[in-house]
């Protein structure tokens, strides 16, 4: 066994042994110990990309003495250490370019705790990817769904008390659909790991038995899934939460949180149930239907919401609509599309919310469109870094999110027929509605001051952790762009790979 | 001597830098913070002055929206298909999965589909293979310890968002005036809750001594018998509650401290996640593991599966009185 097949369980275990020790540390050695842990694991996980990217086959990694089916086991492929990769970065650079504002928002006395919850919600997305049993599954969406909800409450304002106790009950709802699933599928299939579970599925296909149970746990776990990851219907819970919290926390909960969610529901449809029995159910069309809803209705409530980080919460619901318009149309280069914008939107939405929460700030600690102006005259990174955002949203080319909307016509015309129409007349109305929202409030901070207008003295001095971590992120979604081709052929062809 | 000198200079800056000493940027930030808690009216411009003013008056009045939302009588066609809608989907919910129960395989049929080769190996191997005879604590201690491992740490993260959201901190400015206040004040319970009664203190005398010994019975023997970890821990927690409820916080805080709170469970937790660093990493590696398994039935035996359960009976105890107490009063 190669050396490096062990990352993947350092990070784990290290993530988990770091937020132990951060309980009894103040603030700033809190700080640097939760840097420097994500900085490693960060580096370990690219060890593990470059591991897999030269194997081109996924392994399976025994947690314990005991194989599989009676101990837990993990599983790290092309895909899982591709998006963890993603994912790693902007934990890192989010965490770093935020720091600032954290350090002023939070109660000092109790900012370790806010890095505690950093790691866990880390350590939790970690999990998620890798595992390959559906009940550790369950377990690290409970330490996810409790560490975010702390994190959403992390400013303790009134505002942040109401978002996290709602997001806490969606959340929960979310998470008991799922357990009530899982349980039922235990009870049909008899296994919890993911490939027993799938030998067991098509046994039950082959043979017609317990076809009802099978399709409500496919409903469950679905429905369940998408309530977390705010899919446009369940979506309530989710501005209050992204648009009132300290910005690395907007950035990590719409970055990583809502995808860990998306990636589990992925690999639920693929290698636990199995694409084919998925097709066949009907449940792809309706995450189709409200994928598309979802695309269209984000961006309207985005162009109606008054301020900034409003503006950029509901363009999550959007680009969430985007992924599961993706999955919705029962094709290989649906999933393939639905996994790369995950990862398109988790660098391009932790950006937005970085650098427009201290624009805000640079701007005399408003949160309304109209002091933004000219902003890019005294704070000029802040300014590019959200332009950058704004056009990689809309669409524009060389850029990420240009890429997820090719591949998602072209996988709509490989299907044709209805789904054709409705995806093309959805892509062009909502890269309308983005243009009209994301490129309006960008011009805004290049139109210099007139006299006679408002300008609000900075609440914050410019600092050299905000200018790392923009100038990270800028340079991650600049990668994207320009390596997108290398990274959907490594995404289609670790699909292959990955049931 | 000069080279002393230095040495104790460097000490005392690596502690000044663990004890969160400021430096330049955190002062900053830090007067920042306290110029937004209070603004100098007197120095802002009049922009800033209505923006604060806009500000303030939004918290309060989504202050005051989450007291009355219950009473507004607003909307009553909402209000009613609000409800309708409630009970439309319970209703649905328990009828599909009541039906759902109906199409599943009979509980206790012998060629249920939980009845295979996994089960099979943890009722026939699972002594020889863990050495814990209660075959229960064998699984989620050895076989997925994993899931185990994962478990204990959501307790630890519930403890930590309670703590951070309830937990009133003297060395904090936010919450010094309410703590003063609480005692005193007619409308906390605290005010109100029965000191020094007679008979819980009596009662308690006799039964948080056997509590407890219960609870550490159940503790050390979860690899013999039923229990582990978890129960164990769950009836120490409830020793601990009733002692702190007949005595008061003053008495136990004599031995249980905010500071005891998080070193038990930083050890507690440290050492399950590095012994479980050890077998997980001599497990996938194929590496024989050194620790004994022991004579089954023995209290020194199953290997890491009892010091396991008693870091587990530590976090759950203590993670109990610290909800209690942090609900109760805002402090350990």
């Amino acid at each position: 066994m190669h050396f490096v097949q062990n990352f993947p369980f350092f990070c784990i275990l290290l993530t988990l042994i770091c937020a132990v020790v951060t309980s009894v540390l103040k603030g700033r050695p809190a700080r640097w110990l939760t840097m420097s842990l994500i900085t490693v694991v960060t580096a370990m996980t690219v060890c593990v990309l470059g591991y897999t990217l030269a194997t081109g086959d996924s392994y399976v990694y025994m947690m314990g003495h005991f194989p599989a089916p009676w101990g837990n086991e993990i599983r790290i492929g092309v895909i899982e250490a591709l998006m963890m990769t993603v994912f790693c970065f902007v934990t890192l650079f989010s965490f770093i370019g935020g720091m600032v504002p954290s350090i002023r928002e939070i109660e000092k006395t109790k900012y370790n705790i806010y890095c505690i919850l950093v790691d866990l919600v880390f350590l939790a997305l970690q999990a998620l990817v890798y595992t390959n049993d559906i009940f550790t599954a369950y377990v690290f969406i409970e330490i996810n769904t409790l560490a975010a909800a702390g994190l959403v409450m992390m400013r303790q304002k009134g505002r942040n008390l109401v978002a996290g106790v709602r997001y806490m009950i969606m959340n929960l709802v979310g998470s008991s659909l799922f357990l009530l699933g899982i349980s039922i599928l235990y009870t049909i299939t008899g296994h919890l790991l993911m490939a027993n579970i799938h030998e067991g599925v098509a046994a039950l296909a082959e043979s017609g038995e317990y076809q009802i149970p099978l399709t409500i746990v496919v409903a469950l776990v679905t429905v369940g899934l998408s309530l977390k990851s705010a899919l446009y219907p369940f979506e309530k819970w989710l501005p209050g939460a992204y648009s009132n919290a300290t910005p690395t926390v907007a950035a990590m909960l719409s970055s990583l949180v809502s995808k860990g969610y998306i990636f589990l529901l992925i690999k639920f449809y693929v290698r636990v149930i199995g694409f084919d029995i998925i097709c066949s159910l009907g449940v792809l069309d309706v995450l189709f239907v409200f994928g598309v809803l979802g695309m269209i209705m984000g961006s309207v409530s985005a162009v109606r919401a008054k301020t900034t980080r409003l503006m950029i919460a509901y363009s999550s619901v959007a680009q969430i609509g985007y992924i599961f318009t993706a999955l919705g149309l029962r094709s290989e280069i649906g999933i393939v599309c639905a996994l790369w914008h995950s990862a398109a939107h988790a660098a391009t939405k932790s950006m937005l919310f970085v650098s427009c929460a201290e624009m805000d700030d640079a701007c005399g600690g408003t949160h309304l469109r109209k002091h933004l102006r000219g902003a890019f005259y005294h704070s000029p990174l802040l300014a590019l870094a959200f332009s950058l955002g704004a056009l990689n949203l809309t669409g524009v080319p060389l850029l990420s999110v240009f890429m997820t909307k090719i591949t998602l016509t072209q996988a709509a015309i490989e299907v044709g027929g209805r789904h054709m129409g409705i995806v093309l007349g959805a892509v062009a109305i909502s890269t309308l509605l983005n243009a009209v929202y994301f490129l309006g409030t960008a011009m805004t901070l290049f139109i210099p001051t007139k006299e006679g207008d408002e300008v609000l003295p900075p609440t914050v001095r410019k600092n050299p952790f905000t200018t790392v971590g923009l100038v990270g992120l800028m340079a991650l979604n600049l990668a994207m762009g320009l390596f997108s081709q290398p990274f959907l052929s490594a995404l289609a062809e670790g699909l292959t790979r990955f049931a | 001597m000069a080279k002393k000198n230095k040495k104790s200079r460097w000490i005392d800056r690596m502690n000044g830098w663990l004890s969160d000493e400021q430096g330049a940027l955190e002062r900053e930030m830090e007067a920042a913070q306290e110029q937004a808690a209070a603004p100098d009216i007197e120095k802002l411009s009049p922009a800033e002055l209505r923006w604060a003013q806009e500000e303030q008056e939004e918290e309060k009045r989504i202050e005051a929206a989450m007291h009355t939302w219950t009473e507004k009588k607003a909307l009553p066609f909402a209000r009613a298909l609000y409800n309708l809608l409630c009970v439309g989907i319970c209703v649905t919910m328990i009828a599909l999965l009541l039906y759902t129960v109906t199409t599943l395989p009979a509980f206790g049929d012998p060629n249920h589909p939980i009845n295979n080769e996994v089960s099979a190996r943890y009722i026939e191997k699972g002594l020889q293979e863990t050495g814990a005879v209660n075959i229960v604590t064998g699984m989620i201690l050895d076989y997925r310890a994993f899931d185990t491992l994962g478990e204990s740490s959501v307790l630890f993260t519930a403890a930590m968002v309670v703590l951070f959201l309830l937990r009133k901190d003297k060395d904090s400015a936010r919450y010094s005036q309410l703590a003063q206040t609480m005692d005193q004040n007619p409308h906390s319970d605290t005010y109100y809750e029965p000191k020094n009664d007679i008979i819980l203190q009596k009662t308690a005398t006799i039964l948080v001594p056997i509590v407890l010994l219960l609870g550490v019975y159940v503790v050390l023997n979860g690899h013999l018998s039923p229990g582990g970890g978890f129960s164990g821990g769950a009836i120490m927690g409830a020793g601990l509650i009733l002692y702190v409820t007949a005595f008061g916080f003053d008495k136990m805080r004599r031995f249980f401290t905010y500071k005891t709170y998080q070193r038990v469970v930083l050890v507690a937790l440290l050492t399950y996640a590095i012994s479980k660093c050890y077998s997980f990493y001599t497990g996938a590696n194929h590496i024989e593991s050194i620790i004994p398994l022991g004579t089954p039935g023995a209290i020194l035996s199953s290997g890491l599966i009892l010091v396991l359960n008693i870091c587990v009976g530590f976090i759950v105890a203590c993670t109990m009185y610290c909800f209690y107490a942090v609900f109760r009063k805002g402090e350990l």
